[in-house]
């Protein structure tokens, strides 16, 4: 039995444990001191991981609509992150207008309901688009084919906003209501009204499209387009409908991080897409892409990672600037996870399907 | 075939084709360059009007593809109904905003009154918008009219409207191209007017020499190259060698006199191609052969580069004395092949989309690195690298354009052999296997690891050379220069050219990083013609310019597969 | 009917021959260069041609629109030289060394280029400034501040610039912080760009010299967007003053957040004039209000400054998106101005502008009356008039930005 072992374990499995071991051993070396050091206060840790929590949130939803058209198409939509972006940018005009109008004071949430669905309704629509003028025709290609397609349909599309809209830094507007913070009594442990609607939208969000995919009877039917197209089709399923609907719930989804985000962070510009859409398709694969509960979970480890990950290890290493090398941290944690679970956290079933 | 008319394909061709000229205004691209003139002098035709019409050509071209009419009328007619709703859909843009209330710039910046002087020619705004419409409509009408002509003269009149076009926007590029000739360039100055443009006379000329030469060679010309091939195969086996090394002799004749006929700056172009193909040439061994999709590929280059600058630059170099080129070279090959290894052996077990974004996440995490504060001392954190030796063959320096060229050159020759002789040895054979199925292959004895890693090994190295050659091409290096973009880049122009292929690559490059360099005073609007131009291409030929035998019958088997 | 197609293309190309041969044989003209570097040409009717190298596209493509807007604005001002129209084409070098060798080589490769403005970022004109310098051209740059492009030993003999030299800008805050606000203990944030690094260094330096402490040196991403963890980070060395030398995102992301961080609450915030613009105070909101901004001194800022401002909303439907369009402004117009002092014009209209003369103009370029105030060039090209003041945020309403030392306005200039 274990001279079986033995004669299965290669040089490179070693060589793999020893690279994760050694990995593991820095960051719980560089935790270890850190702590040691008491250098930041218990609370402090708490506020940074609610930070954390609300910013996976957001990397969720996006998250989100990357999985969806995964499991479906198996096709990486890279122009997600510029679905993301028309969102929230083109309903900058709304809220500034609603603003102005001195709405955003008077009713808060009446408000930032009628931005949220004009982001949805944008998003949706180029999402829709999307698929309609770029993708379907591709329906039959190679897998590299839509990826390039999608890459220089992102670019197009940033650059279209761009040119529409102009290229500087839009502001949301702010209100009191959302910037009131909400303390643990007798601390500093705070938490914002925009970090809690952020979150409990985020979760919201997601409680509602498990259940949209599991009972109802188009998700049933993406299910099924997803397990296999050709059989789907005989079955009498649409498949085009199937695949729009899914692009346009995946674009409804980024339209409501959209206006989430840019509560979280006030700042709106053409070029806002591409880093949460990268973290989005990071946060995806790192739960195991095509899974919707995966997406949710790498959504939220990657938020908790950035945001503790370079005071919590590096800061014990003695690593001068370490908040710039959180991505480093990020993405050093997505090796590791994927040496040991090489097709992410909950992504078993595709894999069997030669991913 | 209908014989009734079918309004309402006209009616969808118009309303796409406006659709896109509106976009075109509202993003800018009219009015930026409406003082650019593609033919100067007394008919004075700019650029952003020429843009603007296009799409009264697209309307007409989609009214008479879309709908089948057996009548050439039918045709004329929905072309002409097309052009007519496509540049109503502008004039209407114009009539919405002029109004004093209404105020489109407060949402759209670039509906300006600089668009709208352009689009109603400057006149009076209701007799200008007339104009407008009836130009449009007039343009769709004659396209539809082309259209319907005998398919051999439709494509010697498209071609040299095409050629005219390439010419007035590269007419900067090739007056300086011209003036480099000496006496001989003078021959093309009647081409062009003092003022910027094209002459008229020149464009005739352009346009009746571009379709006159087309329309000849469909007359008389039609089977040269299969009368060609068959003169070839009907030689004697000596004397196909001798064609073969004689074609290849003369192929290498012409790439060495290239920087002398074309000036400096398509030479630095060419560089910049030649760079870029030797990186494409890497990826090519590792996502074309392997069939492993790396998207921080980048990280090689980047390492490569580094390399070559922390050796050679006496500001930052730990040797007392720092290295030369030469002598630093293989160092640069030899840390991007190991890190070409140590990026492979975590991710052996990992397949499509996750290796993907394990490479991605590789990628950053050397570019990071290299940014950091932490490394600052040895790598120079966000100062970059200054000072960086440049190659030197005996007493000449390598800095220009022109002798650079001939570095990349025998780089790219090299690259390209090692390539081509590896692709049919049996270690590419073992690549094309795992790239077709992954456990067949093992199966078959193939061993996974060392095929793999040497995939990994072998496409770093390349990128290595063209970082190395980057680094000394510039003298200077900044971590900025190794963004993410440049990966995604590089995977582009291996797919438009064509994956597996070599010469595809070379195309490849050409293509996707020669254009957009010489377009680069379209600066602004230089990545939305890019997009434009990738989802297109790929909607069009998506085994790209020049695919690899084996990978085009696998694409087209996999389309009927899947369509059947 | 084939035939007769032929017949008329041949008709054609005839006509095409004959006018042809009717415009050669035009009378040369009679002037003779003597210019070292050789002279540039324009025939009447000809334009001088001006070239930018800037980033107008990607992440970075404020900086270069801003400055792009400056020339053009620059160009309706000034019309025509000498009765020569201005002609301004342009390059895009996207913020990084690869791209300014490109740019410059194909602007060096033109030979009817008088001058250039540009380029942006300082990576960009290290490799430009000698591909630039060895074709005989001459090179303005509007926002170019690193310090080693116009030391002695580095500088290229094309080069000049209208910016400040970062030098200038973080010694000032570094006494601004010392010497009015007395602080002891101040943190730096740079976001990985020479430009904030280089300023975040000279800043630390000088705040040292002075005898000051530097507690923390961060550094974030410029696409950064949660600044809390680096926040948290600085808090815990207890800073009197941050200074963050960025631009305008993540400046509005740290600027907003800062505030939320326990022990943060009334740390002075400081940043420079990459987030000096009205932009800023959209970006960052409310909490911008009592932050301190070093910049060049609009109080020294010429007069026509009001009406300049007023020509690009008008032109471009915005308020400036970056600090330097002025500078670019007055870049285009050294450049003209030392055009006109050189350039021998033949009676017949042609202009002969000598390029060792022209250069030679711009280093004596000397009290040039620009929009940023007297520009004197050194002989390494320094030609920024360099009055740094720091400015205080007063109120947090972008549409009423109005930088200056008067009551009302907004920011107010506090220093010195």
């Amino acid at each position: 039995m274990l001279r079986q072992l033995l004669r299965r374990v290669t040089l490179v499995d070693i060589f793999m444990w020893i690279i994760g071991l050694l990995l593991i051993a820095m960051v719980v070396y560089g935790s270890a001191r850190t702590l040691a050091s008491g250098k930041y206060a218990p609370t402090e840790w708490l506020n940074l991981t609610v930070t954390g929590i609300a910013l996976g949130g957001i990397y969720a939803l996006i998250a989100l609509g990357y999985t969806l058209v995964y499991g479906i198409l198996r096709m990486i939509n890279f122009a997600h992150s510029e679905v993301f972006m028309s969102g929230p940018f083109t309903a900058y005009f709304l809220a500034d207008a609603l603003d102005k109008a001195g709405y955003f004071d008077r009713s808060p949430i009446l408000s930032l309901l009628l931005v949220m669905v004009l982001s949805m309704a944008v998003a949706t629509t180029v999402a829709v688009l999307l698929e309609r003028i770029a993708y379907r025709p591709l329906r039959t290609a190679p897998r590299l084919v839509p990826l390039i397609t999608a890459i220089g349909a992102s670019f197009f599309l940033q650059y279209t906003f761009r040119g529409l809209f102009g290229s500087g830094v839009k502001g949301y507007p702010e209100t009191d209501w959302f910037k009131r913070k909400w303390c643990l009594p007798g601390t500093q442990a705070c938490i914002s009204t925009t970090q809690i609607l952020v979150i409990v939208a985020a979760v919201l969000m997601m409680v509602a499209l498990y259940a949209f995919v599991q009972w109802t009877k188009i998700g049933k039917a993406m299910r099924a387009v997803s397990e296999d197209k050709e059989t789907a089709a005989l079955m009498g399923i649409d498949v085009d409908r199937v695949i729009a609907t899914t692009f346009a719930v995946g674009g409804a989804l980024a339209g409501v991080a959209g206006v989430l985000y840019a509560l979280m962070f006030r700042q709106v510009q053409f070029f806002m897409g591409f880093v949460p859409g990268i973290k989005a398709f990071t946060a995806a694969v790192l739960g195991g892409i095509g899974n919707i509960p995966g997406a949710m979970l790498g959504g939220l480890f990657l938020g908790i990672f950035e945001a503790l990950g370079p005071n919590l290890f590096l800061d014990g290493l003695g690593i001068p600037a370490p908040y710039q090398l959180k991505d480093a941290i990020a993405y050093t944690m997505l090796v590791l996870i994927l040496i040991f679970r090489p097709t992410g956290i909950l992504g078993e079933r595709l894999a069997r399907k030669k991913a | 075939m209908k014989t009734r008319f079918d309004g309402k394909a006209a009616l969808r061709a118009g309303a796409i084709a406006g659709v896109t000229a509106l976009l075109i205004c509202l993003v800018g691209m009219v009015a930026a360059f409406g003082k650019r003139n593609l033919i100067g002098g007394g008919v004075r035709i700019s650029v952003g009007h020429t843009l603007l019409f296009l799409n009264m050509v697209l309307a007409g071209y989609l009214a008479v593809r879309r709908a089948q009419h057996k009548e050439p009328i039918f045709h004329l007619l929905a072309g002409g109904l097309a052009g007519l709703i496509s540049s109503a859909m502008v004039a209407a843009l114009v009539l919405i905003d002029l109004p004093e209330k209404v105020n489109l710039r407060a949402v759209l910046i670039n509906a300006s009154p600089e668009l709208y002087a352009l689009l109603t020619f400057g006149q009076p705004a209701l007799s200008g918008l007339g104009l407008l419409v009836v130009c449009g409509t007039l343009i769709a009408l004659i396209t539809a009219g082309v259209l319907i002509l005998p398919p051999r003269f439709r494509r010697a009149v498209s071609l040299g409207i095409t050629v005219l076009l390439l010419v007035g926007l590269l007419q900067d590029l090739l007056k300086v191209m011209f003036t480099g000739w000496g006496a001989l360039g003078e021959l093309f100055t009647w081409l062009f007017e003092l003022g910027g443009g094209l002459s008229l006379v020149g464009a005739i000329a352009v346009f009746v020499i571009a379709g006159g030469l087309n329309l000849l060679f469909s007359y008389y010309g039609g089977g040269t190259r299969e009368r060609v091939r068959a003169w070839v195969a009907s030689q004697p086996p000596a004397g196909r060698m001798a064609i073969r090394f004689g074609s290849i002799g003369l192929l290498a004749v012409v790439l060495f006199f290239v920087p002398f006929v074309v000036g400096t700056y398509p030479s630095e172009v060419l560089n910049t191609v030649g760079l870029f193909a030797l990186m494409g040439l890497g990826l090519n061994v590792v996502v074309g052969f392997a069939g492993l999709l790396d998207l921080g590929y980048v990280a090689f280059f980047a390492i490569g580069a580094y390399t070559m600058g922390v050796l050679t630059s006496p500001e930052i170099s730990p040797l007392a004395h720092p290295l030369t080129f030469w002598e630093a070279l293989p160092f640069s090959l030899l840390a991007a092949l190991l890190s070409g290894v140590i990026l492979g052996i975590p991710v052996l077990n990992t397949r499509g989309d996750y290796l993907a974004i394990v490479t991605l996440g590789f990628g950053e995490i050397v570019r990071l690195i290299f940014l950091s504060d932490w490394l600052r001392p040895y790598v120079g954190g966000a100062q970059g690298i200054q000072l960086i030796a440049p190659a030197k063959i005996g007493n000449l320096l390598l800095t220009q354009p022109r002798e650079l060229y001939y570095l990349i050159l025998v780089s790219c020759l090299i690259v390209v052999f090692v390539s081509n002789r590896l692709k049919n040895s049996r270690l590419g054979r073992a690549w094309m296997a795992v790239r077709e199925d992954e456990d067949v292959a093992q199966a078959m004895g193939i061993e996974l690891v060392s095929t793999k890693l040497l995939a990994f090994a072998t496409g770093a190295t390349f990128a290595g050379l063209s970082g190395a050659i980057f680094a000394t091409k510039l003298g200077s290096i900044y971590p900025h220069s190794f963004q993410l973009l440049y990966s995604i880049y590089v995977l582009c122009l291996l797919i438009v050219g064509g994956m597996g292929n070599v010469p595809g690559v070379l195309v490849g490059s050409l293509l996707l990083i020669g254009l957009p360099e010489l377009l680069r005073e379209f600066a602004e609007y230089r990545m939305l013609v890019y997009g434009v131009a990738l989802v297109i291409m790929m909607l069009t030929r998506p085994e790209g310019f020049l695919p690899d035998r084996r990978v085009r019958r696998e694409v087209r088997a996999e389309v009927e597969e899947n369509s059947a | 009917m084939s035939r007769k197609r032929i017949a008329l293309l041949i008709g054609l190309l005839a006509v095409v021959v004959t006018v042809t041969a009717g415009q050669c044989g035009a009378p040369k003209a009679k002037f003779q260069c003597t210019d070292p570097l050789g002279c540039v040409d324009i025939k009447p009717g000809e334009p001088v041609h001006i070239a930018y190298m800037m980033v107008v596209t990607g992440p970075d493509e404020s900086l270069g629109l801003d400055t792009k807007y400056g020339v053009e604005i620059a160009i309706d001002d000034k019309k025509e030289i000498l009765g020569h129209p201005i002609l301004l084409t342009g390059e895009d070098t996207g913020c990084n060394a690869e791209g300014g060798q490109a740019a410059a080589q194909k602007i060096a490769a033109d030979p009817t280029i008088v001058a250039i403005v540009g380029t942006n970022c300082s990576s960009e004109a290290r490799p430009a400034a000698p591909i630039i310098s060895q074709a005989g051209m001459v090179m303005v740059s509007p926002s170019n501040t690193a310090p080693d492009l116009t030391d002695p030993a580095k500088h290229q003999p094309g080069y000049l610039r209208t910016a400040h030299n970062d030098k200038v800008q973080g010694a000032a805050m570094a006494k601004f912080a010392w010497e009015y606000l007395k602080v002891k203990r101040a943190a730096t944030i740079h976001d990985g760009s020479l430009y904030a690094d280089q300023l975040q260094q000279v800043f630390a330096e000088e705040f040292k010299k002075l005898g000051g402490t530097i507690t923390a040196q961060e550094a974030v991403d410029p696409k950064d967007t949660d600044m809390r963890p680096v926040l948290t980070r600085i808090a815990a060395t207890q800073p009197e003053l941050i200074y963050y030398p960025i631009f305008i995102a993540a400046g509005g992301f740290i600027t907003s957040q800062a505030r939320e961080i326990p022990g943060l609450e009334n740390v002075y915030l400081a940043s420079a004039d990459g987030t000096f613009s009205p932009d800023f105070v959209k970006a960052a909101g409310e909490a911008a209000l009592g932050m301190f901004h070093s910049s060049p001194d609009f109080g020294a800022f010429g007069a026509g400054y009001k009406d300049f401002l007023q020509k690009y909303e008008t032109k471009y439907g915005r308020k400036p998106l970056a600090p330097f369009h002025a500078h670019a402004y007055d870049a285009a117009m050294m450049i003209f101005t030392a055009i006109e002092k050189v350039a021998v014009q033949d009676p017949d209209g042609t202009l002969h502008i000598g390029r060792q003369a022209l250069r030679d103009a711009l280093f004596a370029t000397k009290d040039f009356k620009g929009l940023t105030g007297n520009l004197t060039c050194t002989p390494t090209g320094d030609c920024a008039d360099p009055k740094i003041a720091v400015y205080q945020m007063m109120n947090t309403d972008p549409a009423k930005w109005n930088p200056g030392s008067c009551d009302e306005c907004n920011p107010k200039k506090i220093w010195p």
